[in-house]
C-alpha cells in the first residue's frame, strides 16, 4: 500500500529548491514540443539564451518585460495569501492604464514630479476599484470571485474598445482605435539611453520591498495570512475577516492597476487594446513560482520574462512558434504545483492492512 | 421590427439553441466534475483544445465523427492531468485548473502554428450540416428551430438526458454524488473516492472538449485564435446558476443563448444610438448578475474544493 503523510515543517532548502527545479524542469520538458516541431533543440535553447544575455539591449528588454510581471505577480501574491482568488489582474491592469490615459493626456498641466505620482495614484485607484467590486459581491452575496473576476476581464476589455473608439480616441490617430499620447511630463523616465527599460522597474522593486515588509512584519500581514490559512479560526480570534479580504482585494487590484500605468506611461506612451499579452494571467504563474513571497516574485518575474523574450528571439531565428513561451510558462506552473506537494508530503510504503 | 416580433421569429429561437449548444456540453462537463467534488477551471483551455483537435483531425481526413472522438480524447487527456493534480495529490483546484487552461491553450496554439506556419486565411473543413428530416424539418416554426439544427445540437440534448439519468437513476451516479458530498462516508462504503473522482473529471472534460469542437466543426468551419472567448468561464457560472442539476443547466444555457441571440437582433434595431460594445458586454454582465442572485441559495456539493486523502480523517 502507498500512503501519503505530511512532512515535518519543510526546510529552507525546499522553499528555494522547488521553484528552481520546477523552472528548469519546465524548460527541459519544452524540448518535447521543440523536437516535435522539427527544431534543433540545442540551437533553440542557444538562441533563447542569446535573446536574454546576448547583449545589453537584450538584457534590458528582458527587464522591461519583467516590470509589469512584478506588479501582476505581487497582485496575485497578496490576494492568494488570503485565499482570495483574484484572476482579474488582466482587467485591473487595463483599468489602471485607462485611468493613466484619462489623467495623463493633457487634463492636468503640471511638472513631472507632480504629474507622475498623480497618474500612478489614478491607475492604482482604478485597479483597486476593479477588484473591490468582486470582493464586495463575494463578502455580501457569496458570489464566487473566481467567476466574477474572470468575466470582468472580458467586460473591461470590451469597455476599453468602446472607450478607444469613443471618448478616449486619438483624433490624430488616423482612425486607429488608440488613445492620445501621454504628455511628456507624465512619461516614466528611461533608465538607460537608447534602451526601453524605464523607471517603472524601480517603482516595481520598491513596491515589492514594501509588500515584503508589510506581509512579514506588520499586523496586517499577519491578519492576511491568518485569514488565508483558516478563515474560521481567524474570525474566532477576533480578526475582521471581511475587512481583511476587502483590504487584500483593494491592494491587489491597485498593484495590477500600477502594471497598466507602468506599461502605458513607461513603455508604449499611448493605450491600445493589445497593451498586455496576458500579463494579468501570467502574474498568477509568477506568484505561484515565487511561493507567494514578494521578494520571490521579482526573481520569478525575471525568469518568466526571460522565457518570453528568449522565445521571441528563438522564434525569429529558427522559425519555431513563440507560443512555446506560453507552453513553458504553463508547464512551470504545473511543475511548481507538484513540487509544492513533494515539499509538504512524503509518500511512504506501508504493509497491507496498516493503512 | 419591434421587440415582441423578434421573439416570435423562428430564426431567433433557432439561433438561441445554436448558441446554447457549446454551453450545454460545457455546463454538463463542469457539472459532472463538480458533482464528484472537483472544480475544473481547465474548462476554458479544454474548449480551445477540443476546438483545435477536432478541427485538425477532420482537416487531416478523420471524418466528422472521428474528429469528435479525437476532440473528446484530447479533452479527457487534459482532464486526466487536472485529475492527477487535484485528486491523489490534493493540490489547489483553482490553481491546477488555471494551469490546465494555460497548458491546453498553449499546446493547441503551438500545434496549430507549427502545422500551419503561415496562412493568410485559415483553411476550412466541411462542417456538420443542418439536418434535413423529411416532414419534420418542413414543419412551421418547430421545423427550423429544432429539426434544422446540426447533429451536434441533438447530441448535446441527448447528453442532458444521459447525464441526468446517470447521475440520478444509476448506482454510478449515486457513487459520484456520494464522493462529492461526503468522501469519508463513501470510502467507508467501499467506494473508490480516487477512482470515481478521476473518472468523473476525465468524462466531464471530454464533454467540455465537445463544446469546443462544436465551434470549429458546426458553428464555423475553421479554427481562430481566441475563438472560445470566455465561453468556458460562462459555463462555470452557469453550473452555479443551475444548482448542479442537468435540467436546469439546459435551461440556463438556453436562456443565455436566447439572450445572446436577442442582443444581436436588438443591436441591428438600435445600433445607431448605442455603441455595439454595450451589447457585446451584456452576456458577461448577465452571467455575473445571475451568479449574484443565486449564490446564497446555491446547493454546492458539500465536499467541493476539499482535497481528500485515503486513510486520513
Amino acid at each position: 500500500m502507498i500512503r501519503i503523510e505530511p512532512r515535518e515543517a519543510p526546510s529552507r532548502w525546499w522553499t528555494i529548491g522547488i521553484p528552481v527545479v520546477s523552472a528548469l524542469s519546465a524548460l527541459l520538458l519544452a524540448a518535447i514540443p521543440l523536437a516535435a516541431a522539427g527544431a534543433n533543440i540545442f540551437e533553440a535553447y542557444g538562441e533563447m539564451y542569446k535573446g536574454v544575455f546576448g547583449s545589453t539591449f537584450a538584457f534590458t528588454e528582458m527587464l522591461t518585460r519583467a516590470t509589469p510581471l512584478i506588479f501582476t505577480g505581487l497582485a496575485a501574491t497578496l490576494a492568494f495569501r488570503a485565499k482570495l482568488w483574484n484572476i482579474g489582474a488582466e482587467g485591473q491592469l487595463y483599468l489602471g492604464a485607462m485611468a493613466a490615459v484619462v489623467v495623463g493626456t493633457g487634463m492636468i498641466d503640471a511638472p513631472s514630479f507632480v504629474l507622475i505620482p498623480i497618474i500612478l495614484l489614478a491607475g492604482a485607484t482604478a485597479g483597486a476599484a476593479g477588484m473591490a467590486g468582486p470582493a464586495y459581491l463575494k463578502t455580501k452575496f457569496g458570489a464566487d470571485e473566481v467567476v466574477t473576476t474572470l468575466l470582468l476581464n472580458f467586460i473591461i476589455l470590451i469597455f476599453l474598445q468602446m472607450m478607444l473608439e469613443g471618448p478616449l480616441k486619438d483624433p490624430m490617430g488616423m482612425g486607429w482605435p488608440q488613445s492620445e499620447p501621454i504628455v511628456d511630463n507624465a512619461i516614466l523616465p528611461q533608465l538607460l539611453p537608447r534602451m526601453r527599460v524605464h523607471s517603472g522597474l524601480i517603482i516595481a522593486l520598491v513596491v515589492a520591498a514594501v509588500a515584503h515588509v508589510m506581509m512579514s512584519k506588520s499586523v496586517w500581514g499577519f491578519k492576511l495570512r491568518a485569514v488565508g490559512e483558516n478563515a474560521a479560526a481567524a474570525l474566532h480570534a477576533g480578526i475582521g475577516v471581511k475587512r481583511t479580504l476587502i483590504g487584500a482585494a483593494v491592494i491587489s487590484g491597485a498593484l495590477a492597476g500600477l502594471a497598466g500605468v507602468s506599461e502605458v506611461a513607461g513603455l508604449r506612451g499611448y493605450l491600445t487594446t493589445d497593451l498586455s499579452p496576458g500579463f494579468g494571467y501570467t502574474g498568477i504563474v509568477v506568484a505561484m513560482l515565487a511561493g507567494l513571497s514578494p521578494i520571490g516574485v521579482v526573481i520569478s518575474a525575471v525568469f518568466i520574462a526571460s522565457i518570453f523574450v528568449g522565445a521571441d528571439t528563438m522564434s525569429r531565428a529558427i522559425g519555431v512558434s513563440s507560443y512555446l513561451a506560453d507552453l513553458v510558462v504553463a508547464l512551470s506552473l504545473i511543475c511548481v504545483l507538484i513540487g509544492g506537494f513533494v515539499a509538504r508530503y512524503r509518500i511512504t510504503r506501508t504493509t497491507k492492512g496498516d493503512a | 421590427m419591434d421587440i415582441l416580433q423578434i421573439l416570435l421569429t423562428d430564426s431567433f429561437w433557432a439561433a438561441a439553441l445554436r448558441i446554447a449548444t457549446p454551453l450545454i456540453f460545457g455546463v454538463l462537463g463542469a457539472l459532472i466534475c463538480e458533482k464528484s467534488g472537483v472544480l475544473n477551471l481547465g474548462i476554458e483551455g479544454i474548449f480551445v483544445a477540443g476546438a483545435m483537435a477536432g478541427w485538425m483531425a477532420v482537416w487531416l481526413g478523420a471524418g466528422l465523427w472521428g474528429g469528435l472522438l479525437v476532440a473528446a480524447m484530447v479533452g479527457g487527456f487534459f482532464g486526466l492531468i487536472h485529475a492527477m493534480l487535484t485528486v491523489p495529490l490534493g493540490l489547489s483546484q483553482h490553481v491546477s485548473g488555471l494551469g490546465v487552461t494555460m497548458l491546453a491553450t498553449s499546446v493547441s496554439y503551438f500545434t496549430y502554428r507549427t502545422a500551419l506556419p503561415k496562412v493568410s486565411s485559415p483553411p476550412k473543413i466541411e462542417p456538420f450540416q443542418p439536418l434535413d428530416i423529411p416532414v419534420l424539418s418542413d414543419l412551421p416554426f418547430i421545423g427550423p428551430v429544432l429539426f434544422q439544427q446540426t447533429a451536434m445540437t441533438w447530441l448535446a440534448l441527448f447528453m442532458v438526458a444521459l447525464v441526468w439519468w446517470v447521475l440520478n437513476r444509476t448506482p454510478l451516479g449515486l457513487a459520484i454524488r456520494a464522493v462529492g458530498d461526503n468522501p469519508d462516508a463513501a470510502d467507508a462504503q467501499g467506494l473508490s473516492v480516487y477512482g470515481l473522482r478521476i473518472g468523473a473529471i476525465v468524462a466531464g472534460s471530454a464533454l467540455m472538449a465537445l463544446g469546443g469542437a462544436f465551434l470549429t466543426m458546426s458553428a464555423f468551419d475553421s479554427f481562430f485564435f481566441g475563438m472560445v472567448n470566455g465561453r468556458g468561464w460562462i459555463c462555470i457560472a452557469l453550473v452555479i446558476f443551475a444548482s448542479w442539476r442537468p435540467g436546469k443547466a439546459l435551461l440556463g444555457a438556453l436562456l443565455f443563448g436566447a439572450f445572446d441571440a436577442f442582443q444581436v437582433r436588438l443591436q441591428t434595431e438600435v445600433g445607431a444610438f448605442v455603441p455595439s460594445q454595450v451589447f457585446l458586454m451584456a452576456p458577461y454582465v448577465l452571467s455575473i448578475f445571475a451568479l449574484v442572485i443565486v449564490a446564497r441559495r446555491a446547493e454546492y456539493p458539500r465536499a467541493l474544493l476539499q482535497p481528500w486523502f485515503k486513510g486520513q480523517r
